[in-house]
């Protein structure tokens, strides 16, 4: 018979056991996520990267630099916010919508914030394993050209932390996936893809499109990608504004992304 | 001790008010029902005492703390079965209880070692290792009520617990249920099968449109609302309001009902013997013991399930 129920304690890192379980649930697909993660970067480098580099490799339109090498920081900062993207949204709609197992989560001692935090630190595990594939790949391509080239890896996953959590606050709140999906994809990365000077430098798009370049996070990653694997020149002031503005998004979509958790989870 | 005490609760969703001011508390150790019909205000009422849903106004304690304030603390004392399942398809029974054990920030070891024995209690033990979208209905939620008790909770909140389940897979629940009751565990459960609330509930309430109807133990609410017995007759579709005034004078309280006419009298054999005896001759009669549908009916007018 109880008769006395004496406090529990109640764990400050609970973010830990979501990342747990959301670790168990990739475990489950460990093969598709490394094949996914091999071919990729070999489909892309084979077909672009040594295709169409070939073609401007000849009227060296870059400067001196091989075609591959100029855009191989691109497609690793692509990499890591597509995997990124597929981390948060999708969990994030099967938690909230379709299996709705982030209720399961908040009916124990777990918070909103534990569950944004862990569902976030699960997708920076998988991006870093997806990028780190991927500059192994560069670097037998020949595309990495700098002893500073391993920086790029934090780099990019830079950047698709800070649009990851972005998004993530954005697809906590989407009512409809089908909708949010379109949007995001056709609307927000796909533009982004084409237009952050990743085939070609920035400065050559028309004037009144290179804003979407620099508000777009995979412009600054790309930009410092080629500095941290070419020696690209850029200016101490450009670097430091490329940090502070990727962190700065980063701050600002965990913020949303936890409250709207919370609220979410709180309806 | 009261475990759960509500004061003044009230929850509006926009314009909808879904809980209008209810006053109910739960003692340790007692098992606790609500009943009523869809969107009685059952559900809102066990999210805020689960401390996951905010109230609008009112005062809540459980465990002597306010949910509001310390979610958390007190969500580690509560086992929850929610109205839909929602395990994680894609991994095993096992895995399930583990990672649930997990949130609560037990240690892998003692969730580990706890694993077979609520198998075993759920009746699963030869589906440790199967996928749970590979279990039917009454599997999963059988899996649901265990997960609910891997953290041994002091209070077990169950959101109607067997509806969608054939009958001997919810004779199976509520025999778990019971032995949990035995233990001393304190249940909450809400429900719209009056059967279930009267195998299970020590205490009740009625609810209809987010207030408080009545509130006793089966048998007080049954003396209290209804007569001892029910003579039900059925005279077919056309007849049945026709007779309607007929017999009223022979019972304490007749209710019409599309298909029937419930006559409630304290003994139902003689009723029918007399209406018999001024030649009323129904196609079918039957008679029973009064049931809390027959509760809810005098009550709201209505009945439960619609």
């Amino acid at each position: 018979m109880r008769t006395k129920t004496a406090e529990r304690k109640v764990s400050q890192t609970g973010f830990r056991y979501v990342v747990e379980v959301r670790v168990l649930n990739m475990v489950k697909w460990t093969r598709i996520i490394i094949f996914v993660a091999i071919a990729n970067p070999i489909l892309y480098l084979l077909s672009i990267g040594i295709g169409v580099g070939s073609l401007i490799d000849s009227k060296d339109g870059l400067g001196g630099v091989e075609y591959l090498t100029f855009l191989a920081p691109a497609l690793l900062a692509t990499a890591a916010i597509q995997g990124m993207l597929d981390e948060v949204i999708f969990p994030t709609f099967e938690g909230f919508k379709w299996v709705k197992n982030f209720f399961a989560m908040n009916s124990t001692s777990l918070t909103g914030s534990d569950i944004a935090g862990g569902v976030f630190v699960a997708a920076l595990l998988r991006t870093t394993f997806t990028v780190v594939i991927y500059w192994i790949a560069l670097y037998f391509f020949g595309a990495l050209d700098s002893p500073t080239a391993g920086l790029a890896i934090p780099a990019a996953i830079f950047a698709g932390a800070s649009f990851g959590a972005l998004i993530m606050a954005l697809a906590a709140r989407a009512k409809n996936e089908d909708v949010f999906m379109l949007i995001t994809g056709r609307l927000i990365v796909m533009p982004m893809f084409l237009f952050s000077g990743t085939f070609y430098p920035l400065d050559l798009m028309p004037t009144f499109l290179q804003w979407i370049g620099w508000i777009s996070p995979l412009w600054h990653a790309t930009d410092l990608g080629r500095f941290l694997t070419y020696g690209h020149q850029i200016s101490t002031t450009t670097l430091v504004f490329h940090l502070i503005y990727m962190f700065a998004l980063l701050i600002v979509g965990l913020y949303f992304a936890f409250s709207n958790y919370s609220k979410r989870l709180a309806k | 001790m009261d475990l759960i005490v509500v004061k003044n609760l009230v929850k509006q969703f926009g314009d909808f008010t879904a809980v209008n001011g209810i006053n109910f508390s739960v003692k340790q150790g007692e098992s606790f029902g609500l009943l009523g019909p869809n969107g009685a205000g059952k559900s809102s009422t066990m999210r805020i005492i689960g401390a996951t849903s905010e109230r609008t106004s009112g005062e809540v304690t459980i465990l002597g703390k306010d949910p509001q304030k310390f979610g958390p603390q007190i969500r580690a004392h509560l086992g929850v079965v929610p109205q839909q399942d929602n395990l994680d398809e894609e991994l095993t029974c096992a895995e399930n209880l583990y990672i649930y054990g997990r949130y609560f920030g037990l240690p892998k070891a003692t969730v580990r070692n706890k694993l077979d024995e609520l198998l075993e209690f759920a009746h699963l033990l030869d589906k440790k290792n199967s996928k749970v979208k590979s279990l039917s209905g009454g599997m999963k939620r059988r899996l649901t009520i265990a997960r609910a008790l891997v953290s041994d909770p002091d209070i077990l909140m169950l959101d109607e617990p067997t509806t969608g389940l054939d009958p001997q897979a919810r004779h199976i629940l509520w025999d778990r249920l019971f032995r949990l009751k035995e233990k001393g565990v304190t249940l909450l459960i809400t429900t719209h099968h009056m059967d279930e609330a009267e195998q299970l509930c020590d205490r009740l309430m009625v609810m209809d449109k987010g207030e408080i109807m009545a509130e006793g133990s089966p048998a007080e609410l049954i003396k209290k609302y209804s007569t001892k017995e029910v003579l039900e007759v059925r005279f077919g579709s056309d007849r049945n309001s026709q007779m309607v005034e007929k017999l009223q004078s022979f019972a304490e309280r007749l209710e019409e009902l599309p298909d029937r006419l419930l006559l409630y009298t304290e003994s139902g054999e003689d009723l029918l013997a007399k209406i018999v005896a001024a030649n009323v001759h129904p196609n079918t009669s039957l008679v029973r013991r009064s049931s809390l549908e027959d509760v809810f009916l005098r009550l709201t007018g209505r009945s439960l399930i619609e």
